[in-house]
């Protein structure tokens, strides 16, 4: 499953900036997620909350979701548009050479913590 | 509590595994190379191509699959070492489960292959830890992949597009598909080749030495 992937790497990711930064416990984790990353924001914060436990520092942490807006680029006619609304095809001149060029990622934006 | 900005990447951790993994690798003098595609574009038979042709070299491949083994079996048939690494139904391999899938082969290598799993999301979002990353599309898939899938290309130090000798019954356009592909990636070598008749193959095995002594040596 995609989102436990995420998760186990998310965690590892936090641990390590814990004890860089010399952290006691994190709470809030705010992260950014692309539009269309695939990322199911539900089952993500679900198996966030199933696996934190196993953490000491993340135990009582708390995932926010920010969503970060799919823009797509045609090769065409050098525009950008809405992926979610317009898709495959750009809206303005109908070309199918197209290419998503943000709304994918999944960055750790910042966090809350002692 | 204070609030600390990050900005980092949420497989941040991986890319370090990943970086180390590189570092064994290279003082140990072997290349890993990362494979990537969908299901049944020919991963198995193009390594088993190289295998034959390239008897001089000592070659390993680490099979990643989700459950079964008949990968590996075939790759051991052919005399090269086989390690299955059962992924445990997660859709790619990262660089800490390479790390483990490489210490389970204790003989000395100069290629070491990853057969990754078939997706051609996933596995593109994860730094295994490989020093080249290569990308198989077959004939069959279509050659509108690049616009479908752009960072599986954007990521690859090369393409093979494999299967042409199935190229008659498929409307696959080799330029357009190397077009598309180079506005994404203006450093990636592409090559079409079809394993099965073996069309095509030297060029990249010739490229598969030219980067092992590259590795070699740098
Ligand atoms: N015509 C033709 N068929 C091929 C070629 N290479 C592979 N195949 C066929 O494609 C099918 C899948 O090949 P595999 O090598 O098992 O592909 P794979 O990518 O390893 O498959 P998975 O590991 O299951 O994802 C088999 O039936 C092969 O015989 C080729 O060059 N030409
Ligand atoms: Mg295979
Ligand atoms: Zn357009």
């Amino acid at each position: 499953m995609h989102e436990m992937g995420i998760v186990i790497h998310l965690a590892k990711t936090l641990d390590q900036t814990a004890e860089e930064e010399k952290l006691k416990a994190i709470g809030k984790v705010v992260l950014q997620v692309g539009e269309v990353s695939g990322i199911m924001t539900d089952l993500f914060t679900d198996a966030w909350d199933y696996f934190k436990v196993r953490h000491p520092v993340l135990k009582d942490s708390e995932l926010v979701l920010e969503t970060i807006p799919a823009v797509t680029y045609c090769d065409s006619c050098k525009s950008t548009y809405e992926t979610v609304k317009y898709g495959k095809e750009c809206p303005h001149c109908h070309s199918g050479e197209t290419w998503l060029i943000q709304g994918n990622e999944c960055v750790i934006k910042e966090i809350e913590a002692e | 509590m204070k609030i600390i900005k990050l900005g980092l990447g949420v497989t941040s951790s991986n890319d370090r595994d990943a970086d180390a993994l590189r570092d064994i690798m290279r003082s140990k003098g072997s290349l890993l190379i990362n494979l990537m595609s969908s299901p049944g574009s020919g991963k198995t038979t193009l390594l088993s191509g190289v295998i034959n042709d390239m008897r001089d070299l000592r070659i390993a491949v680490l099979e990643a699959d989700i459950e079964s083994d008949v990968d590996a079996v075939k790759i051991e048939s052919l005399g090269a070492k086989a390690v299955q690494v059962h992924t445990g139904g997660m859709c790619h391999m990262d660089a800490g489960m390479t790390t483990e899938a490489v210490r389970a082969i204790d003989e000395e290598c100069d290629i070491m292959f990853l057969e990754n799993v078939g997706n051609l999301i996933c596995p593109a979002e994860y730094d295994t830890g490989a020093g080249l990353n290569v990308m198989i599309l077959s004939v069959t898939e279509g050659d509108d992949k690049p616009l479908k899938y752009p960072l599986m290309f954007e990521k690859s130090d090369a393409l093979v597009i494999s299967k042409t000798d199935a190229l008659d019954y498929f409307d696959f356009d080799i330029d357009k598909c190397t077009e598309r592909v180079r506005k994404l990636n203006g450093n990636i070598r592409i090559f079409p080749l079809s394993a099965k008749t073996g069309n095509g193959m030297k060029p990249f095995e010739n490229w598969l030495r030219e980067k092992l002594d590259e590795w070699k040596t740098k």
